[in-house]
Order: C-alpha cells, then sequence, then structure tokens
C-alpha cells in the first residue's frame, strides 16, 4: 500500500507536527506506568517509597541498558537476539579477568584493575555486537538468524569458561589492587544508586544521538527505506555494524552492572532478557518495521515492565502470574501500536 | 469564466453512472477539495486534469471508496450512496489503479493479480485456473510476463502493467486510472488505449487522469479542470485541444525550454568507457560496452525504449550495481569502485527513477528526506544544526516549487508530483557536478516539468554536467543539447539538438505511432 494509507487510517494524525503521534502513544505508555504506580501504592504501603522506587529503579537499569541498544537495532529494522547471552557472556568474562589472569610461561597471575576489566569487557560486547553487524551488512543474513546465532555461542561460551558454575566473590582482593567492582552496583551518589544514573547518562547520550546527530538520522533513514537511504549517500553497512556494535557494548554494560549487583557472575544471568528489552521498546512505541522509534519511549517502556513486576512481587503475587501479566501488558502494548501504524506496510 | 457550462447540481441525463456533488475533503489544516461536481459517464472516458497537488488523487480516492469525503455525496446510478471501504466500492463495481503502485513485492504476478479474489475450491485455491486467466490478461495487455514472476523481479513498467491487469480482472463497470502510463512505453500505451476502446464498446466507464497531455487527448471523451481543489473547467471532446488543457491548469502555456546557450561547454566532467552491465544470473548484458561522455554545462538525454538498459546504466554510474567491466571518470578520477556516498561527495548523484522505492524514507518528513543526502555538511560539532538544516530545506524546497503545508509533514502527504520534486531536490542540494536523472518527469505536471527543466537548463549553465532519461520523445526535444537513443544495451543512435521525433523513434527500435 501506499504510504499515503498511514493518514488514511487516521487523517488527523497526520496534520500537526509528527511529534503528537509519537507522544500520544508515549502517553499511553506514561498512562499506563502511572496506572501501576497508582494500582500498587493502593496494594501495597511500601511501594511508593523512595527507598523501594530506587531500588525497582536499578532493576530497570538491567533492562533499560539493554532496551536502548535493542532500539538502536530495531530503528535500522532488525532486531538483536543476543543481548540476554551477550550480558551472561560479559558477566562471565568480567568474573573471569577478576579472578586473575595466568600466564604459564612466566608463572604468575596477572589481576588487572577493575578499570581494565570494564574496558575489556566492553570491548569484548563491541565485538561480538560487530560480528553480527558483518553478517547483517555484508553477508545479508537476516538479523533474526544472525543474532540467534550468536545467542546459542555466547550462552555455550558462558558455561565453558565456567563449567556451569558460577564466579563468587567479585569483590576483589585489596592486596591485588583490583576492588571496587561493587561501586557500580551498590554505592549511590547523591543517594541514588550508579546504576541508575548510568542508565539516565545512556538514555541522554544515545536521545540526543538519534535526535540530533547525522549518525541518528542515519539509523531512522536505514530502517525507513534502505534503499533510498543507500542513494541518498547514508553508509548503511557502516550503520548496521554500529548497531550491533553498540548493542553488544550496552550489553556488557548492563552485563557489569547486573554481576556488581550480585558480586557475582553466572553462566546463565540474563536469560530470556532480550524479550524483556523488546518488549520495553516495543511498548515505546517503536516500530518492528524500523524507522520509528524514541529513546524516550523506551525508557517507558522499560519502567512499566520494570515497575510491573516488581510490584506483583511486593503484592506477593506468583511468578507464574507475574509472567502472564507480564505477556498481557506487551500484547496489550503491540495492539496500541498497530493501531497507530495501522496498515503501514503489509 | 462561464459557469453554465458545468455540470448543474443535478445530475441530469441517465448517461451520468457515478458522479460527485460538493465534494470537499480536508486533511487537518489543507483543504484538498473544495467542493466539486464531477460526472462519469457511461461507456465514456472522462479525463481529469490538473497540477500536482490540485487534489484528483483525492478525487479519485473519495470516488472508489478509499478515503470518506469530509463533506458532499456521492451518487451511483442516480441513488445517493456511501461507500465504506474500497471493497465495498469494489463490489459496486468501481475500482481503481493507483498512482502509487500497490502491489506486494514478494508475491508473484498471479498471486497479485488474484489478491484477496482467490479463485476457491473445495481443495484449497484453483493456481492453474488463476494462472490461465492471468495469462489472458497479460496476452490482452500484449506483455511477455510468465504469471510466476514475483513482482520485485519485474521492471517498474511491467509493474504498473501489472497493475492495470489487476484493475482489469475485477471486471467493474467503473474503472479510475489514476496515471496508469506514468512508467509505460510508447507502444505499451499504445496497447492500453486498445484495451481502453474496447472496454468503451463494452460499456464499462473510464475515469483517466495523466499528465502526458497529448497522450490523453486520444483517448478523452471528456475533460475536467482541477486546480487548487476546485473544478474550474469543464467541456466535452470536440470543444478542447491542448491549449485549453495548459491554459485552465496553470492559466498560461507553457512549453519545456529550448537548449541552453550562449556559453562554451567545459571539461569532460563524466567519462564512461565501454561499460558493461550484467542482470542478476550474469547471462545477459543489459548495458553493452557502452561508452559516453559529459561536459560541463551540456545536458544530455537518454531515450529508449523499457528495457534498453537506461536504468541500469544510470545506476551503475551512480554506483548502485556494479559494472562488469569498463570504466567511469568523473572529472579525470577513475570512481568505478567507489561507494555511493564517496560518488556523491565527488559531486556525482542519482535521482532515481521509482521514488517510492529508492528515493523517499517514508517514515520521515519531508525537510528530513530533503536533508538526507546532505546532513554530513549540515554538521556543527557534533550534531546537524537545526537552522543551518532549516535553512537547507527551505531553500531546496524553494527551488524545486515543492508545495507543502510544512516540511515537518510526513512526506506521504504529498501530492505524487510532489514528492518528486522533493527526490529531485534532495540530490540536487548536494551542489553536483554531473546529475543523473532517471526519467525526472514521472508524474510531474506540465507546469513543475517545464520547472524540472528550467532547473536543469540553469545548472547547465553554471557548468554543471546533466544526463537525465525519458520515455517521452517531447521531452527529448526540450533543453538537451544532445539526443543518445539508447537499444538494447548499446546507443544506436546520436542526435543533435535539431532531430525530429520521428527519427528518434525509429533508432529505438520502436514503430513510429501517429
Ligand atoms: N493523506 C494526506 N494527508 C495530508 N494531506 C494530503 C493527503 N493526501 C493528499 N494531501 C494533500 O492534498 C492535496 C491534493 O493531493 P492529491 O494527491 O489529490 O493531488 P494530485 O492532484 O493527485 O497531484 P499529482 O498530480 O501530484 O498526483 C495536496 O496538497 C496534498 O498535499
Ligand atoms: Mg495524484
Amino acid at each position: 500500500m501506499s504510504s499515503t494509507d498511514v493518514s488514511k487510517m487516521n487523517p488527523t494524525a497526520a496534520k500537526p507536527k509528527i511529534n503528537i503521534a509519537g507522544l500520544l502513544i508515549e502517553g499511553r505508555a506514561f498512562g499506563a506506568l502511572l496506572v501501576i504506580i497508582i494500582f500498587f501504592s493502593l496494594m501495597s504501603p511500601n511501594y511508593l517509597t523512595v527507598s523501594n522506587l530506587l531500588i525497582m529503579s536499578s532493576h530497570v537499569a538491567i533492562y533499560g541498558i539493554l532496551a536502548i541498544g535493542m532500539l538502536l537495532v530495531i530503528l535500522t529494522g532488525g532486531i538483536d537476539l543476543s543481548v540476554g547471552s551477550v550480558l551472561g557472556l560479559a558477566g562471565i568474562i568480567a568474573g573471569f579477568l577478576m579472578q586473575g589472569i595466568t600466564i604459564n610461561s612466566f608463572g604468575v597471575i596477572l589481576y588487572p584493575p577493575v578499570w581494565a576489566v570494564t574496558v575489556m569487557t566492553l570491548a569484548f560486547g563491541a565485538f561480538l555486537g560487530s560480528i553480527t553487524g558483518v553478517l547483517v551488512a555484508y553477508l545479508r543474513v537476516p538479523s533474526f538468524v544472525a543474532t540467534l546465532g550468536i545467542l546459542y555461542v555466547a550462552r555455550g561460551i558462558a558455561l565453558l569458561i565456567t563449567n556451569g558454575l558460577t564466579y563468587n566473590n567479585l569483590g576483589g582482593n585489596e592486596t591485588y589492587g583490583n576492588t571496587g567492582f561493587d561501586w557500580l552496583g551498590f554505592n549511590r551518589l547523591f543517594g541514588i544508586p550508579v546504576s541508575v544514573i548510568i542508565l539516565a547518562l545512556l538514555a541522554a547520550i544515545f536521545g540526543i544521538i538519534l535526535a540530533r546527530s547525522a549518525f541518528g538520522r542515519w539509523i531512522y533513514a536505514t530502517g525507513g527505506n534502505q534503499r533510498a537511504a543507500e542513494l541518498s549517500g547514508v553508509p548503511v553497512p557502516f550503520v548496521h555494524i554500529c548497531v550491533y556494535a553498540l548493542s553488544g557494548m550496552l550489553a556488557s554494560v548492563a552485563g557489569l552492572v547486573l554481576s556488581s549487583q550480585l558480586t557475582s557472575a553466572g553462566p546463565t544471568a540474563g536469560f530470556t532478557y532480550e524479550m524483556i528489552a523488546i518488549a520495553a521498546v516495543v511498548i515505546g512505541g517503536a516500530s518492528l518495521n524500523g524507522g520509528r522509534g524514541t529513546v524516550r519511549g523506551t525508557m517507558l517502556g522499560a519502567f512499566v515492565i520494570g515497575f510491573l513486576s516488581d510490584g506483583l512481587v511486593i503484592i506477593g503475587v506468583s511468578a507464574y502470574w507475574q509472567t502472564v501479566f507480564t505477556g498481557a501488558v506487551i500484547v496489550l502494548a503491540v495492539l496500541l501500536n498497530s493501531l497507530q501504524y495501522g496498515g503501514k506496510r503489509f | 469564466m462561464d459557469t453554465s457550462i458545468f455540470p448543474t447540481s443535478e445530475p441530469e441525463t441517465s448517461d451520468i453512472v457515478l458522479s460527485a456533488r460538493n465534494v470537499a475533503k480536508t486533511f487537518g489544516s489543507i483543504q484538498a477539495l473544495k467542493g466539486v461536481n464531477f460526472d462519469v459517464r457511461r461507456g465514456q472516458v472522462t479525463s481529469l486534469f490538473g497540477e500536482n497537488g490540485a487534489g484528483k488523487s483525492t478525487l479519485m480516492k473519495i470516488l472508489s471508496g478509499v478515503y470518506k469525503p469530509t463533506s458532499g455525496t456521492i451518487i451511483l446510478d442516480g441513488e445517493p450512496i456511501e461507500f465504506d471501504s474500497s471493497t465495498d466500492a469494489r463490489n459496486h463495481g468501481i475500482s481503481i489503479i493507483h498512482q502509487e503502485l500497490s502491489l506486494a513485492p514478494n508475491m508473484t504476478v498471479r498471486d497479485n493479480i488474484f489478491m484477496g479474489r482467490e479463485i476457491r475450491t473445495m481443495k484449497g485455491v484453483d493456481f492453474a485456473e488463476e494462472e490461465r486467466q492471468c495469462r489472458l490478461l497479460l496476452a490482452e495487455l500484449e506483455e511477455n510476463i510468465d504469471p510466476k514472476t514475483r513482482v520485485e523481479e519485474l521492471r517498474l513498467g511491467q509493474q504498473q502493467i501489472v497493475e492495470i491487469a489487476r484493475a482489469l480482472s475485477v471486471n467493474s463497470r467503473i474503472l479510475i486510472m489514476d496515471e496508469p502510463t506514468s512508467a509505460l512505453s510508447a507502444s505499451e500505451v499504445e496497447v492500453l488505449f486498445k484495451v481502453i476502446r474496447d472496454l468503451k464498446s463494452r460499456g464499462v466507464s473510464i475515469v483517466y487522469i495523466s499528465h502526458h497531455l497529448e497522450e490523453a487527448l486520444q483517448i478523452t471523451d471528456h475533460a475536467v479542470v482541477l486546480r487548487d481543489g476546485n473544478m474550474t473547467a469543464y467541456a466535452p471532446r470536440g470543444d478542447i485541444d491542448l491549449e485549453w488543457i495548459v491554459r485552465h491548469m496553470v492559466g498560461e502555456h507553457f512549453n519545456l525550454g529550448t537548449p541552453p546557450t550562449g556559453y562554451e561547454f567545459g571539461d569532460t566532467v563524466l567519462k564512461v568507457g565501454a561499460v558493461t552491465v550484467v542482470d542478476a544470473t550474469g547471462n545477459q548484458k543489459l548495458v553493452d560496452e557502452l561508452s559516453l561522455e559529459v561536459r560541463a554545462g551540456e545536458i544530455v538525454c537518454i531515450y529508449g525504449l523499457m528495457g534498453a538498459g537506461r536504468t541500469e546504466l544510470l545506476e551503475c554510474l551512480a554506483g548502485r550495481l556494479a559494472a562488469r567491466q569498463g570504466r567511469v571518470h568523473l572529472h579525470g578520477r577513475d570512481i568505478t569502485r567507489a561507494s555511493i556516498a564517496e560518488r556523491i561527495a565527488e559531486g556525482l548523484v542519482l535521482v532515481p527513477e521509482d521514488r517510492q522505492r529508492d528515493g523517499l524514507v517514508q517514515t520521515m518528513t519531508i525537510g528530513q528526506n530533503l536533508s538526507l543526502a546532505n546532513l554530513l555538511r549540515l554538521v556543527r560539532g557534533p550534531f546537524t544544526s537545526k537552522r543551518l538544516e532549516r535553512e537547507h530545506v527551505d531553500n531546496a524546497i524553494r527551488r524545486t516549487t515543492v508545495k507543502a503545508g510544512s516540511p515537518d509533514h510526513l512526506i506521504g502527504s504529498l501530492s505524487g508530483g510532489n514528492q518528486q520534486k522533493v527526490v529531485i531536490g534532495k540530490m540536487w542540494s548536494t551542489n553536483p557536478k554531473a546529475i543523473l536523472l532517471d526519467e525526472p518527469s514521472r508524474g510531474i505536471d506540465i507546469g513543475a516539468k517545464a520547472e524540472v527543466f528550467r532547473l536543469l537548463a540553469e545548472g547547465a549553465r553554471e557548468g554543471l554536467a546533466v544526463l537525465y532519461t525519458t520515455s517521452e520523445v517531447g521531452e527529448c526535444l526540450s533543453v538537451a543539447h544532445r539526443i543518445i537513443v539508447m537499444h538494447k544495451g548499446k546507443i544506436s543512435a546520436e542526435f543533435g539538438s535539431d532531430v525530429t521525433k520521428a527519427r528518434i523513434m525509429a533508432a529505438s527500435g520502436e514503430a513510429v505511432v501517429h
């Protein structure tokens, strides 16, 4: 169908600044968030307290960081199923490095400082992501398939490295000079958990990149119409590699934050988190066809999911029902989405 | 103006099968139609003329149930009626060929033609029967397309034929054609006209929209002119000629210009040396060792039938298709291996033929589309400068005379012709040294066409090298200094601007019509 069909479904949507359509749907996510907060505060007096909100936010941070990377990929019209596994593997890599690297020929054990561990872990995530990027950009492997492959490979490597066990005691040791790993997960700046601050920073950075930079525009154009973007001189393969690399790197950030919060790293950490990230992006109003979506919406989506599942825990709903509720919220959000973008593409 | 020639508010004869009375349509703040009366007569062709954005497509979409009018009534067989959807209209015998193709590219020709109306039997869909009917239809249109090819593998012109075939397959009694010929060659148009005459004799009523005015005159029985959402003139065929249409459409007579003169051509800008392009299977040569040169300030037109290899040549020059052999030089630099982005930076740009597929990002606004090819030049510090972008967009809009409410509207809200101008404006504003335009006049009105050719002439005067393709002979004989005729991937003839239409057409391997 032609493009005009978008507005056929909803003629008023095309009239004012296009943002209004976006605001509407973000408004819905915002409305949902309010409903969730109000509902649970009525159900439990412990819900709407500063300390609980901060704790919930530090949980949201994990999903939120993953969801930012997922958004970048989805905006280009792809999907990244590997983020959960990459998150898990990143924790393992960090744990592995924290245990010290034995260099056999010298018979010494090297303990890299925490900053070096962080840098290496992030670089590793970006590297994994750029493999996907190359597969998608140059070898034309559908992103679904490429990232499904990475999902298994990364999980497998994590299990291989640890033999299925968990690295405990990531606190480091004074004598080796590698303490401070728990800073990410436990410390607070001005009373706010570091992980939440990291999320806010990342959201701000990527929000600005998407809205204001040429690279951001390239991402939207690639997802909106790859052929037209190419002919307009947009370096489409570069954009693809970048978004998958960024997604991998952000998954590593989330992996570091999670293992820091737990001061341990297990090979199964982050299992099915990719689904939560996708859900956050979709609830936030992004189109899975690519080309539409914002960081702001995605953040709202992440908070909806995080506050909902924590709320259900607080009021003592069984884990099984939690799953059902989360699923219902996702379907509802996607339903609203397809009403919004009704009919666009087949 | 003498208003008595307009249809009165009551449809007067039983001849009229479908009519619109005081139909208005607004999109937000845009008034696309301001109270239009329009009649469709049984077994006759009513042509609708008007500039880009005049409201032609909007009126047709209302008549075919795609849009609901904001006010006014639709009268079918003397009874007021409201269509719930285009399917509803189709069930009442009205079908439409949309200006922008609405085919599913990943499906076969057969499946597209029968989409939503599959021939069902107890054992599922009767593909054999569908295929047989499909072959009949395509044979009637004298087009040699296998019903089992996927639509995305077809040339744009062939896709348009499929779109036409689909509308014909419904056997409706009112058939609306919104620019059905914009991508067809002259001989394909002849065939279509034969089909239209045949339909007329069977009592089918036809509404025909085209910016190829001469062509439309061959088939028209009644002409209606729309301007800015108002109906400004109506007359039966006997009373009109080309001049009448143009006068009512734009108020003055336009010609497509003459080759700019009074200056010397500069150095060779674009040099194509024995370039060969092969198709996906690697067996067939689409462009066959073709060589040509374009100098600064020179305008070269490539004429050819569909399938002559024009699009492939231009896509290869722009970097979209790889050359099997041969070299491309821009200002003496070998760019045969350069990427599309590098070529744009060097000053070689392409305005593609298929604007929906290759030209526009539908999810973006008019302004974002216009600045897409130029973003890096709008960057100040880490970000694109809002002010620079705004200026850039405003300039491009002014230069290419895009008729838009605001650059912040989605690109899809523009009329077809204005979308085309946005594609031209986007590439033009990169300040190219050589510009390639593949059918730049596709779907734009005569005034805009004159604008585009004026723009090309102006650019050439400032030293731009211009290479454009067309399948309308009239457009060869406008601003081009040199006319190259392509046939089966090779240059079959080359003429100066003083050549006649007949010689161009003969060289293209086309039977001379008229
Ligand atoms: N869906 C829409 N939303 C907003 N504005 C629209 C929409 N469709 C059409 N318009 C506006 O209505 C006016 C008439 O558009 P229409 O497509 O009917 O023009 P047209 O006569 O078919 O032009 P062309 O010759 O370029 O195809 C234009 O100003 C256009 O921008
Ligand atoms: Mg139109």
